[in-house]
């Protein structure tokens, strides 16, 4: 419950210090809704040769670009900003202050920053997915509203995991930065699902850059194609790169030795 | 014209000597491009798949080969002066450049050549993985590779001087993100990366051949599958000529104005 209220205060933070550049929403809703038409332009373009790609009709592929702008939403939003500037302060001692205060350093470094405009991708993405849902004439019931609450809550916990990983390993190579750009560069590939990629594209995507678990997996369950054994792999992966994140992170700041040692 | 050579062979090796401290990093960039030709690649491929193994005019050989030759040519001409300008002007970074007694286009141009030069050492084993894996059809005519080599000279200056040019807005606003994306929109359409541009409807065709993107990168491109005429290929370079003519001109209007009005942030 505390840690409700810590993520609570920093969002506050975030809204007030956005608030203070107001024309940022403007520049950021003009570029959320460029993104979207060019993403829609794109299809548009694919499926005026083709009824399928991969095995995914036009309304499915729209739901997965919904499930693809939500999570760019909330990594935009919460994980990048926090993650950047946890390396920052790596980089210029400043980590101190967050080590000592009487709160687990962990849930302090991943809730630091916040970028409010950002969650406009995240309305634009639920957007998309309900037009897509509508077109789709799918009949929502509990089980498959669980099967995508619970595979997005899998796929964000998991995207959240390699980044702290990434991240931390900061602490070793301060200019980390660049690894993160690896996975700007992958994640842009979970536009398509990754079915269409070759097999060991594919296997990048699932298990070097889980972009498979972050996007495609969700959408799955959205359109109604999700098999038992996905969701449970998916929840595993889950648990696992929690945990092993965690003991990474415990290992790199027993590791971190302050600003002037 | 001794005086420029001199000079430009002094910025070239300092700067690859600067460049060449930054190759993790070099080589990390160059993957966003590769990941976006496979994204493309794999796209087509999928719908050639579904369609019997051809789409318009390409069969997924087709696709292969023109999207590997894109990623090259998109590495050989591409700049990145429109993110560095905002940067540039914001940090004040731009003052120590003007107070050289060479205009700052020289160096650009050095930094630019010097940096595709090193990276080449990575693009050269990614295209030949990619021939390996995707099995492109490729067999353009003589006369056609000897041509591409004006074709993508011309292609590389017209770029780098539309987007210098385009790059100086930074001197009068340094919200420069989302004009940035728009641009970047358009070429990605009309510079045939998202297709082959006989794959778009004729007026997005039509509106292709109107403005600069196409002959950036579609047009060497396409010359190099061998799928022009030599007429064609004339047209095209006069369209380059014409760019590069208009966006030298554009350059050295705004630049003298712009320079007037930039002062350096603090001041």
């Amino acid at each position: 419950m505390n840690y409700l209220r810590l993520l609570w205060i920093f969002l506050r933070i975030g809204a007030m210090n956005e608030l203070a550049y107001q024309a940022n929403f403007w520049v950021q809703l003009l570029q959320s809704l460029l993104n979207l038409g060019v993403a829609l332009a794109g299809l548009a373009v694919i499926f005026s040769h083709t009824e399928e790609l991969g095995g995914w009709q036009p309304a499915e592929l729209v739901a997965l670009l919904g499930v693809f702008f939500l999570m760019s939403g909330l990594i935009g939003a919460l994980i990048q900003p926090s993650m950047q500037r946890f390396m920052e302060d790596i980089r210029l001692g400043t980590l101190d202050f967050t080590l000592t205060k009487p709160e687990d350093a962990q849930v302090l470094v991943s809730i630091g920053e916040v970028r409010i405009w950002k969650f406009l991708d995240v309305v634009q993405g639920m957007a998309l997915i309900a037009v897509a849902l509508v077109e789709i004439g799918m009949r929502t019931g509990l089980a498959h509203a669980a099967g995508f609450a619970l595979t997005l809550a899998a796929g964000a916990a998991i995207v959240y995991s390699f980044w702290l990983v990434l991240a931390t390993t900061a602490f070793w190579f301060i200019r980390a930065e660049n690894i993160l750009v690896i996975f700007q560069a992958v994640y842009s590939a979970g536009k398509y699902p990754v079915a269409i990629y070759p097999r060991w594209l594919k296997l990048a995507m699932t298990f070097l850059v889980p972009v498979a678990f972050a996007v495609t997996v969700p959408s799955e369950a959205l359109v109604g194609r999700l098999s038992p054994a996905v969701l449970g792999g998916a929840l595993a992966m889950a648990g696992g790169m929690l945990v092993g994140a965690r003991a990474f992170w415990l290992w790199g700041v027993r590791h971190y030795s302050g600003a002037s040692a | 014209m001794r005086g420029l050579a001199d000079i430009y062979s002094t910025l070239f090796r300092t700067d690859l000597a600067v460049q060449f401290q930054y190759r993790a990093a070099m080589v990390i960039w160059l993957i966003g491009r590769i990941v976006d030709t496979l994204v493309f690649l794999s796209v087509w491929t999928a719908v050639a798949r579904s369609q019997g193994g051809q789409v318009g005019d390409f069969t997924s050989g087709d696709f292969a080969a023109y999207y590997i030759i894109m990623m090259m040519m998109g590495h050989l001409t591409f700049t990145w002066f429109m993110f560095e300008f905002e940067y540039r002007v914001r940090s004040g970074a731009f003052s120590p450049l003007l107070l050289q007694p060479l205009h700052p286009i020289h160096r650009d141009i050095a930094t630019n050549i010097s940096y595709k030069f090193l990276t080449l050492a990575v693009m050269l084993p990614t295209v030949g993985l990619m021939i390996w894996i995707f099995d492109p059809v490729f067999d353009p005519p003589a006369w056609a590779i000897w041509a591409a080599i004006p074709v993508i000279l011309l292609a590389f200056l017209m770029r780098f001087f539309v987007e210098w040019a385009l790059a100086l807005v930074a001197l009068w606003t340094t919200r420069t993100a989302a004009a940035n994306q728009l641009y970047f929109a358009a070429s990605l359409f009309f510079s045939g990366q998202m297709a082959p541009l006989s794959l778009l409807p004729e007026w997005l065709q039509t509106l292709a051949a109107l403005l600069p993107f196409r002959w950036m990168l579609a047009f060497p491109t396409e010359l190099l599958l061998g799928r022009l005429t030599p007429s064609e290929v004339l047209w095209g370079a006069a369209a380059q000529v014409m760019w590069l003519g208009l966006s030298w001109g554009i350059l050295g209007a705004v630049w003298s104005r712009g320079i007037r009005r930039y002062s350096a942030v603090g001041s």
